[in-house]
């Protein structure tokens, strides 16, 4: 038997927190391997030890030989014949698509960068995928599906014998995962190694070959043999996985409208953003918004919670018109936001729980020009008890809260309060742990069933198919399909939705 | 590390820092530094006069200290002290020399003091202004703005308000003078009081307010205060008006407290050591008392030791102590 | 009146606007260079007063203008060193340090003067580079550096690196590049240009005199954002700044316009004009003062 392609055990902490205690992992040479764990398990970090970008604390690596880890770097690892295509992409968004495949390796000319063998390089890399790309392209003027793909062709053209990665398939639509699958498989065919880092258990089911499962920093569970979904889920999350989210009771069909956007318009980046929308969500439903990331959502959120210019159209809340409101005009009529970036627009990382808590809860803690603390007290503890987060401490700087329980207080700030009208929830569960999971998609379904009418905008359509009663695409700025009622329930609304996202006409 | 240990722990490096690179500065200088600093220390906290004129080298510098601390607190850097201070002292000391004799003095105090304030405080609205409004670097904007003060207070000062060929301004009626407070002949005045009220009133707007709760969110996470519906951009251009006011305030305690009147050059360099000040303190109000303190023997000992070690050494003692802060506001803070 | 026109169309005006531009120039080169690598240089003046005391003091105490320009390359080599290492190494609060070292500069030329010399105003009069501009070597290597700046940052390995650097760190490092070893690199040679810009500032007057770099290095910086960190455009901007000096000191010659007190600020009310009303489109590095 040949030595495997990877061979790796590492531990490695960050101050308190322990992302890696003996991870292993081994990948033999022409198979595909699946690395799936929770956010949260290691599996980004075990990986980029591989790769030379993250330190190892102790460990061995093989790649073929023996490697000292201590002086492993990105360099030694390409040199290897390793190559990673990273969770949000590595390319930077001001240097053309040839710079950015030249980086680290730039041929020289007489003293200069030589930018057209640089091209010519790249484009014929992209070749052997069987790709075409434009070598001079700005590569932050690609869409994010784009950029994945001329990253691919950058990595694959070094890789020889491993090819790592990391959450490739969430920026894509069910056909382009397609696609990667296949080239993914090619790939391992020539007699490379590739480890699939993901979460998604439909994924590893249709392309690995073996798995791998990581928990806690600890490798849990592999398997080279049939395995099923069951039995992989049940490994990461170390217990049984908790039921699939369930649809609120249908609104009234007499219910109000508690959320309306009218003929909107706002402008993006490179002429992205939302071309025009109009969308309503009565109170008490739930309505999911799916499409490739990129195609607008974020404008859409940004401009519904006030956060981002109106070029034309118009958003009410409760049929009171805010589309020029401010933010606190918005939240005061009864709009609640659980922001797509929780780090940036959700919470105040360096403060605390509680200061977090009156953040968004000025209306309810504010005396005239003071801050009543005592009422502070009294409802940050409410919170963290009605919503399990941990550590139930509000004087706890938010930054030292995992994911979950970070995404947990944004969701009991935001949804647990009086006079609530209208739901704007933006990936509301992603790097968010299975059973903070639950906890989100139960609240959300709570208060869509006690009146509220919900805009979930989210990438993962089996989230949008279990919670909305009305699911729309969104393309290139623009509502392009809707299924509803029993054609959302059909065994093929996953593919027409999918269809949708790259495109394809209703 | 908790705030407080986090303060306390930067105050000792700092300290060390401070008297191992002053050290260094004496040696060069010719001079030892045992018996340098024992003589620093002996002329500021071992006598009553010096201590005097401790108190009243650090009543300036915990206005001017505060002035870069509500900013800090809000995200903001204010490095325009220094404009902010001449243009409230000049305002000050010409209305104060205009008012209506006969005026009761507490009256006339609060009228040139509340008059420094508001022309301080419209120098640091514009620098807000520019900032948020405008996307000028609130650094480059306020250095441009000290400049032109200083320019344009000079011009007004040949032009019309300087007495005879000096380059003074009318003194003051007795009225708007501050009575010194008695210590040996120092010049310490009750504008010594005043600063520890005013740093005990910032303290209380920062932690109790909901204006202070603002700066605070905004300063720490910019775009979730923004998004929790908080008024960021306007809370920012507040935070440095009431910053030029603090600063303007340092310019009312030199003119009512000591010159009474305005002279070229009045307070100059104190503005910019509020930066070492606020920085030493963490933006801390209360804090910054006592990194007034320290400022105050450092400048009042290098003084009782300029013929030994150059009077500089402060100067660059000042920006060891902004260094040390700059790398604890850095990765930390995240 | 006319007098004073007159002389704004001389080759000595133009000659004037160069000499006094140089400063400028050099520094925001220095800060464009250490910017597009994504740190905040607000030390420029720190640069530009440190390196006009060493080209003083050497050229003084050796004779040699060499000697001093290369001194002065050599102090803002220095003084970058420094922010190198605060920014790059500690990951400090970038724009707080470089206030720190500009307000250590002042002091510390002072305290230098004054252990030297025995006052802090002055270093002693020699012959310096004088006032031409043909004659002066500053001016050549001045002109050299421009074009080498615009040309690496642009064209070669180092300046590629340094573009990318500034904007997503983390795909350099996952291209098996030191995001350190570029930001060392791009500091440290900024730091130089900024440097011999400051000899600039004292060579040609014969002598150093304490504060001589006069806000210039806040100025240079406003030139770099103007000019969207672009070399060439940040190069002309400056020149523009030097003109309006150069205005300025006409017109105080002449006695022409506002008093002396007023004109004196000519620059800085440009920079402040145009640095709220100037368009701007183009967007600051993207990781510009972030630690990594």
């Amino acid at each position: 038997m040949t030595a495997p392609a990877l061979r790796v055990r590492a531990s490695r902490r960050f101050g308190d927190c322990v992302a890696l205690a003996d991870a292993a992992l081994e990948v033999a040479a022409g198979t595909v391997h699946a690395l799936c764990g929770e956010n949260g398990a290691g599996k980004s970090t075990l990986m980029r030890v591989v790769y030379g970008l993250e330190r190892a604390d102790a460990g061995v690596l093989e790649l073929g030989e023996r490697v000292d880890l201590a002086r492993h770097d990105v360099a030694g690892a390409q040199a290897r014949g390793v190559g990673m295509v990273h969770q949000h992409g590595m390319l930077v968004p001001t240097l053309t698509l040839a710079d950015n495949a030249a980086l680290g390796h730039e041929p020289v000319r007489g003293g200069r960068y030589d930018r057209a063998a640089a091209a010519r390089a790249l484009v014929a890399a992209a070749a052997r995928l069987g790709q075409r790309l434009d070598p001079d392209a700005l590569a932050g003027e690609l869409t994010v599906g784009e950029q994945q793909r001329a990253e691919l062709a950058m990595v694959a053209a070094r890789a020889t014998r491993l090819l790592i990665l990391d959450e490739p398939t969430a920026l894509l639509a069910p056909r382009e995962v397609d696609a990667l699958f296949a080239m993914v498989r090619a790939f391992a065919a020539g007699g490379g190694a590739v480890v699939l880092v993901t979460h998604k258990l439909d994924e590893v089911l249709a392309v690995a070959d073996e798995v791998t499962v990581l928990r806690g920093g600890r490798t849990v569970a592999s398997w080279s043999a049939e395995v099923t979904a069951a039995e992989i889920a049940r490994a990461m999350i170390g217990g049984e996985p908790p039921p699939p989210a369930t649809r609120p009771p249908p609104p009234r069909p007499d219910a109000a409208i508690g959320l309306a956007i009218d003929g909107l318009v706002v402008p993006g980046p490179r002429g992205g953003g939302v071309v025009d929308v109009t969308l309503r969500v009565a109170a008490g439903e739930v309505v999911g918004v799916a499409g490739v990331e990129g195609n607008g959502q974020r404008e859409l959120a940004l401009a519904i919670a006030g956060l981002a210019p109106v070029a034309r159209g118009a958003v009410a809340v409760g049929g009171v018109d805010v589309t020029r409101a401010k933010v606190a005009a918005r939240r005061a009529r009864g709009l609640a936001h659980v922001p797509e970036d929780r780090h940036r627009h959700g919470l105040v990382q360096g403060a605390s729980v509680a200061d977090n808590v009156a953040l968004g809860r000025l209306g309810e803690v504010g005396r005239g020009a003071l801050i009543d603390r005592a009422a502070v007290a009294a409802l940050t503890a409410q919170l963290i008890a009605a919503h399990d987060v941990r550590p139930a401490d509000p004087s706890a700087r938010v930054d030292a809260l995992s994911g979950g329980n970070q995404q947990k207080l944004v969701v009991a700030r935001e949804l647990d309060r009086p006079g609530l009208r209208a739901v704007l929830a933006v990936h509301p569960t992603r790097g968010v742990d299975l059973a903070a999971s639950a906890r989100i998609h139960a609240r959300l379904r709570d208060v869509a069933a006690a009146g509220a009418a919900v805009l979930l905008i989210a990438a993962d359509l089996d989230e949008l198919l279990a919670l909305c009663h009305r699911v729309v695409v969104m393309y290139r700025g623009a509502l392009v399909g809707e299924l509803t009622g029993a054609a959302l329930a059909a065994p093929d609304a996953r593919a027409r939705l999918g269809a949708w996202m790259v495109g394809a006409t209703p | 590390m908790t705030g407080r240990a986090r303060t306390i722990h930067l105050a000792v490096v700092a300290l060390l820092a401070t008297m191992a690179v002053g050290s260094v500065l004496m040696i060069v200088a010719g001079a030892s530094p045992l018996h340098a600093w024992g003589q620093l220390l002996r002329q500021t906290l071992g006598e009553r006069q010096g201590f005097g004129q401790v108190l009243f080298r650090a009543t300036p510098l915990v206005f001017t200290g505060l002035a870069v601390a509500v900013p800090l607190r809000a995200g903001l850097f204010n490095i325009g002290g220094e404009g902010q201070l001449t243009a409230a002292a000049l305002a000050c000391a010409v209305v104060a020399a205009a008012l209506p004799p006969g005026l009761p003095a507490p009256l006339a105090v609060l009228i040139a003091t509340a008059v420094a304030f508001l022309a301080g405080a419209v120098v640091g609205a514009a620098t807000g202004a520019m900032r948020i409004y405008r996307g000028a670097h609130e650094v480059i904007v306020a250095i441009g703005l000290n400049a032109i003060i200083a320019g344009v207070a000079l011009w007004l000062g040949n032009r019309s308000l300087f007495v005879g060929e000096s380059t003074r301004t009318a003194t003051i009626p007795a009225a708007a003078q501050l009575p010194e407070l008695g210590l040996a002949g120092s010049s310490a005045s009750v504008s010594a009081l005043g600063a520890l009220g005013v740093a005990a009133l910032v303290a209380w707007l920062l932690a109790r307010t909901r204006v202070g709760f603002t700066w605070r969110m905004t300063g720490q996470g910019l775009d979730a205060a923004r998004a929790a519906g908080l008024p960021v951009d306007r809370a920012r251009v507040w935070a440095m008006t009431v910053a030029g006011g603090l600063a303007g305030l340092a310019g009312a305690h030199f003119v009512l407290g000591h010159k009474h009147a305005y002279e070229d050059g009045l307070g100059r360099g104190v503005g910019f050591l509020g930066i070492a000040v606020a920085l030493l303190a963490q933006g801390q109000a209360m804090a910054i008392i006592g990194a007034a303190l320290v400022f105050g023997v450092l400048g009042q000992g290098g003084l009782a030791i300029s013929s030994d070690v150059p009077k500089e050494m402060v100067d660059v003692l000042q920006a060891v102590v902004v260094l040390v802060a700059a790398a604890s506001l850095g990765r930390r803070k995240r | 009146m006319s007098g004073f026109v007159a002389s704004l169309i001389t080759l000595g005006f133009l000659a004037q606007v160069l000499r006094i531009a140089i400063p400028y120039v050099l520094a925001a080169l220095g800060g464009t260079l250490s910017e597009r690598a994504g740190v905040i240089d607000l030390a420029l003046e720190a640069k530009l007063l440190m390196g006009a005391f060493a080209a003083a003091v050497l050229g003084y105490e050796t004779g040699s203008i060499a000697i001093g320009i290369a001194g002065a390359a050599a102090a803002g080599v220095a003084v970058a060193a420094i922010q190198a290492f605060w920014s790059v190494r500690l990951g400090a609060d970038q724009v707080v340090t470089g206030i720190a070292l500009n307000l250590g500069a002042f002091g510390f030329t002072r305290y230098l003067l004054g252990v030297r010399y025995g006052q802090g105003a002055n270093s002693p009069r020699f012959d310096g580079v004088g006032t031409g501009v043909l004659t002066n070597p500053i001016s050549w290597i001045a002109a050299a550096l421009v074009a080498l700046v615009v040309v690496g940052l642009g064209q070669t390995r180092l300046g590629l690196r340094v573009r990318a650097v500034g904007e997503r760190p983390d795909a350099v490092a996952a291209a098996g590049v030191s995001v350190a070893r570029v930001r060392w690199l791009a500091v440290l040679i900024g730091g130089a240009l900024a440097g011999v810009g400051g000899a600039q500032l004292s060579l040609p007057v014969d002598g150093f005199v304490a504060e001589a770099s006069g806000g210039r290095g806040y100025v240079a910086l406003a030139a770099v954002i103007m000019s969207g960190w672009r070399p060439g455009r940040a190069a002309l901007w400056c020149l523009a700044f030097g003109l309006a000096d150069a205005v300025q000191y006409r017109m105080q010659t002449h006695g022409v316009g506002l008093p002396a007190e007023l004109t004196r600020l000519l620059p800085y009310v440009l920079a402040l004009v145009l640095l709220a009303a100037w368009p701007r489109r183009v967007a600051p590095p993207r990781a510009l003062g972030q630690p990594d």
